[in-house]
């Protein structure tokens, strides 16, 4: 197994993650705030907004910040609680250098930026230039995003960088693209409540993107009826109109077969089609086999609620349909969007007022960062890294030579693959939790143990950075100014509430530094990252997603400007396709017929019982940020394994009792809730935790061949009572693992 | 345009617990939720409701109070027990028909939701109305609750023989006028009507039934 300078315990008792339950300095010091600063939340892609209280230079709290519209001062709790990291006790305030059998011990900046970068060259003058690899993430602001794709390309010149959105918004994304040629929600959250008719496929609004609730009750206020797909009945699928709890992978038959009956009883818009897409015929061939009973035995529901979907959804005047990672991660995920959105060209209801659709972000900067070019395959402006006229572009704005700018690399599961059987030996990780937040756990700890060398920039010590060389101390998005595009491809501004903790440094100059030390310094030699955003502009002039037209100033007058914004005198674009005219050089919708297949691993006598992940509204992603914050583990301090009392029965478990969720490639031991809110055939366990609680031990290293997404939603399991945990991991506080 | 008010509408909650954390964070009760947030049933449903103090017009837990230390503001605000008063008794706690005033032992002292009266009196509106994402909770006019929602703002409740008004309204269906709870003896529990089979077993649902 995995090698770690020092035991876990040890490695916890210095480094955490521990919960903190007051503000800095404490609840009765606080008093008056000095300053209050309108900005954005730093965790999901509603990216709320928020204001920041400081006093001597401390974030003490939070005020609402009503005038902001997207969200008007609500908030979900991570965004109230999240003003507690900035002096937290775990914050790394100096870079770390491992200590074999002993752990980290803090040296100087210059020491730890200079070993960096000499094993940088010794590696790739070793193996070449893409055997040191970079993995980046989505809670990066624009600005960041940019420059890491910037770094991997120009200062390293590896073809191996991508991120982690990989595993968050990549499915919707390649579908969104091969539909209409662009990827981004079509429509402002401010169509939602205009609909009549409300499809949420695959998306836990209340708990991954609870801003998102009160557009959709307003909606229903207005009238409106709404479906929700999912396999448990989540709070938002409670009191819907039409609740299909369908089976885990089993959407495509709920999307066909709508669209079956659809073209049965005459409600679909053939002059729509006829004028403003291409691609029909074969989905209508497609869908003919997909009669209620055939979709039905798909999907895993009666077909009685396959045809009252299309009742409602079907003759409607309005419509929007939202999905998010429950259609998205699959090994089809791909096409489990593409079905989905057939459903909305079908009908020809988008691109005008209450009709649309979206693809609800998850991570903080899910949607921007994404068209920065820090994706394996693209460069700034969401642009094509195998386009010969993209590629010389970004060479110019860059002033490299264009035969220098590496082609396609891996995608971040095969490039942990890479890592594991020894094509790549070193890499720079940032904003990246991998050994929580991939699948097959086990195998990503390994891989990560056999690095030459491993650099890792982040504010605390996450689990995966308890594997690196040396650690650089970066900054908290309050500690740095920049901007974020948020759901409705808003891009909003980020205001430097306080100064990153002494020792700490702004995430930019890290890497800038380090591009220095490397020989490019005349290329990154930025004073502030407004610098680094007014190159963004121009690199992504003419791109897809154009930010040409955007300023600051501008996103401070009018909350934020929707790209594609080409000109400082246009006005943004907040719906997409209206008129019809879509991004294609045709300007026409490209429908995509697509045909059930089976996930990557079903179901069988062994491992008979289907595993489903997802997340709980307390925690963000890998936990780094949310397990450090105690009123949000206490809500939810561990998790659990939801179970329908029928398979409860069945294995002879009742609520409370320890179970033992096994897959071909690991296990999680966890307490069972028994509810009845969940299929029989199928058990949920979230996935923020790290260790022997990590629901992604279990999870199948299969990926969309399109969007390279893993297939977190499905894999086979087989449950059954267990001991509860001992020794001395179990024992450590549930955010850092351990159980109770 | 008629003053403020705070209205509740429980089927809107999603229980993320917004509004307990962002209680918690008031500098007059620092780390202490006053509000709070029922699971009715999990092992049936994900159904929650928020519950703030109702602010009764004839508040029990004052009448109940042997200290006198439960005051009411002239504009209809039902305080936390005064400090120097309040003995610690829970005749409160255990008098309240919306169970919302909580005993806290470490200070002896029985606290419970004000409606952000340090907030309200300074023209903001309460912390878990303002951020709750769900609008279960919300601070607003009538004309503007009547506008945008489709259930009926009431605040009279009829528990046995005892009405109840209250300053906060909550949201129930268009021809409900008074929100009735009746009595029911402890003795008549074990023949008590069973709830309605299951509404939101998944297993039912995929059964067609």
């Amino acid at each position: 197994m995995a090698r770690l300078p020092a035991s876990i315990t040890e490695l916890v008792a210095r480094h955490g993650p521990h919960p903190t339950r007051e503000p800095a300095g404490g609840w009765a010091t606080r008093g008056e705030p000095d300053r209050v600063v309108p900005t954005h939340c730093c965790f999901c892609g509603q990216q709320c907004g928020i204001q920041l209280k400081v006093k001597n230079e401390r974030v003490v709290g939070f005020e609402p910040w009503e005038e902001f519209p997207f969200n008007r001062g609500k908030l979900c709790p991570k965004g109230v609680k999240r003003y507690m990291q900035d002096e937290h006790p775990d914050r790394l305030r100096a870079p770390l250098e491992r200590v074999e059998g002993e752990g980290f011990r803090p040296i100087e900046w210059d020491a730890a930026l200079d070993r960096t970068a000499r094993e940088i060259q010794r590696i790739q003058s070793a193996y070449g230039r893409d055997a040191f690899a970079v993995l980046t993430g989505a809670s990066l602001t624009n600005e960041k995003a940019y420059l890491m794709g910037k770094f991997a390309r120009v200062a390293l010149r590896t073809a191996n960088i991508d991120y982690n959105g990989r595993l968050c918004m990549v499915s919707a994304a390649a579908a969104s693209k091969k539909t209409f040629g662009i990827d981004r929600a079509a429509n402002p959250w401010s169509d939602i409540p205009r609909a009549k008719v409300i499809l949420v496929a695959g998306a836990n609004v209340a708990e991954c993107a609870p801003i998102t609730t009160d557009y959709l009750w307003q909606a229903r206020e207005n009238g409106a009826r709404m479906i929700v797909l999912d396999p448990r009945m989540t709070p938002i699928a409670r009191t819907a109109d039409l609740f299909i709890p369908v089976r885990p992978g089993g959407d495509i038959g709920v999307f066909n077969g709508m669209l079956h009956v659809m073209i049965e009883r005459g409600w679909i818009d053939r002059d729509f089609i006829a004028a403003h897409t291409t691609g029909w015929a074969e989905v209508e061939e497609t869908v003919r086999r997909y009669t209620p009973e055939y979709a039905a035995g798909i999907a895993g529901v009666p077909a009685s609620m396959i045809v009252r979907a299309a009742e409602m959804w079907g003759p409607a005047e309005t419509s929007f349909l939202l999905h998010a990672r429950g259609i998205e991660h699959h090994s089809k995920g791909v096409e489990n969007c593409l079905a989905a959105i057939n459903l909305v060209v079908a009908t020809g209801r988008i691109g005008r007022e209450g009709c649309g659709y979206a693809m609800i972000t998850g991570q903080g900067n899910g949607q921007g960062a994404r068209e920065q070019g820090q994706k394996c395959d693209q460069l700034p402006g969401a642009r094509d890294l195998e386009n010969p006229a993209h590629r010389q572009y970004i060479a110019d704005v860059w002033g490299v030579d264009e035969a220098t700018i590496p082609h396609t690399g891996l995608s971040a599961v095969p490039l942990v693959e890479a890592i594991h059987d020894g094509r790549i030996k070193g890499l720079l990780l940032i904003c990246f939790n991998p050994t929580v937040s991939l699948p097959d756990g086990g195998f990503v700890r390994e891989a990560l143990s056999r690095l030459e060398y491993f650099a890792v920039i982040d504010f605390f010590l996450s689990e995966t950075a308890r594997y690196a060389d040396v650690v650089l101390p970066g900054s908290l998005m309050e500690e740095d100014e920049g901007t974020t595009t948020n759901v409705e491809g808003r891009v909003i501004h980020h205001r430097k509430v306080v100064a990153p903790p002494e020792g700490a440094r702004e995430d930019w100059r890290i890497i800038c530094d380090l591009a220095g030390r490397l020989g490019a310094g005349d290329k990154f030699a930025y004073g502030s990252t407004r610098d680094i955003f007014e190159e963004l502009r121009v690199a992504s002039k003419g791109g897809v997603a154009d930010y040409a037209g955007i300023t600051w100033e501008r996103i401070d007058r009018e909350f934020g400007v929707c790209w594609p914004c080409p000109s400082e005198d246009h006005p943004g674009t907040p719906r997409l396709y209206e008129g019809g005219r879509f991004a294609h050089p045709d300007g026409k919708a490209h429908f995509q017929a697509v045909d059930w297949r089976p996930a990557a691993e079903e179901t069988d006598a062994d491992y008979p019982i289907v595993l489903t992940t997802g997340r709980v509204v307390s925690q963000y992603l890998s936990g780094t940020q949310t397990r450090r914050i105690g009123g949000l583990v206490d809500q939810y301090p561990q998790p659990r394994c939801e179970m329908h009392p029928w398979l409860a029965e069945k294995i002879g478990v009742v609520d409370g009792d320890f179970v033992r969720v096994e897959s071909r490639r690991g296990a999680v031991v966890v307490r069972a809730h028994v509810v009845k809110t969940i299929r029989p055939d199928t058990v949920f366990v979230p996935y923020h935790w790290p260790l022997d609680r990590s629901a992604n031990n279990c999870t199948i290293r299969a990926i969309d061949p399109v969007s390279k997404i893993p297939e977190f939603k499905i894999c086979a399991v087989r449950v059954a009572k267990a001991d509860a945990p001992s020794g001395e991991e179990a024992a450590l506080d549930p955010a850092a693992g351990g159980i109770r | 345009m008629s003053e403020l008010a705070f209205f509740i509408d429980y089927s809107r909650c999603i229980g993320c617990q917004s509004c307990v954390q962002a209680c918690e964070e008031c500098d007059t009760h620092r780390g202490r939720s006053m509000i709070h947030l029922e699971t009715i049933a999990r092992r049936d449903s994900v159904q929650t409701a928020p519950q703030v103090c109702m602010h009764c017009e004839d508040p029990i837990c004052a009448e109940v109070c042997p200290a006198d230390a439960i005051k009411k503001t002239p504009d209809g605000v039902v305080q936390s027990s005064l400090k120097p008063r309040c003995i610690g008794c829970s005749n409160c706690v255990l008098a309240c028909p919306f169970g919302v005033p909580k005993y806290f032992g470490e200070v002896d002292q029985m606290m419970k939701c004000d409606m952000c009266y340090d907030r309200t009196s300074s023209g903001r509106r309460p912390m878990c109305a303002t951020v709750c994402p769900s609008g279960a909770l919300a601070f607003t006019t009538i004309e503007e609750i009547m506008r945008t929602r489709q259930g009926n703002p009431v605040n009279e409740w009829q528990f046995g023989n005892e009405t109840v008004r209250t300053k906060v309204y909550v949201l129930v269906p268009q021809e409900v006028t008074r929100v009735d709870v009746p009595l029911i003896q402890i003795s008549n529990l074990s023949r008590r009507p069973h709830a309605p089979a299951d509404p939101y077993d998944v297993a039912a649902l995929l059964e067609g039934s």
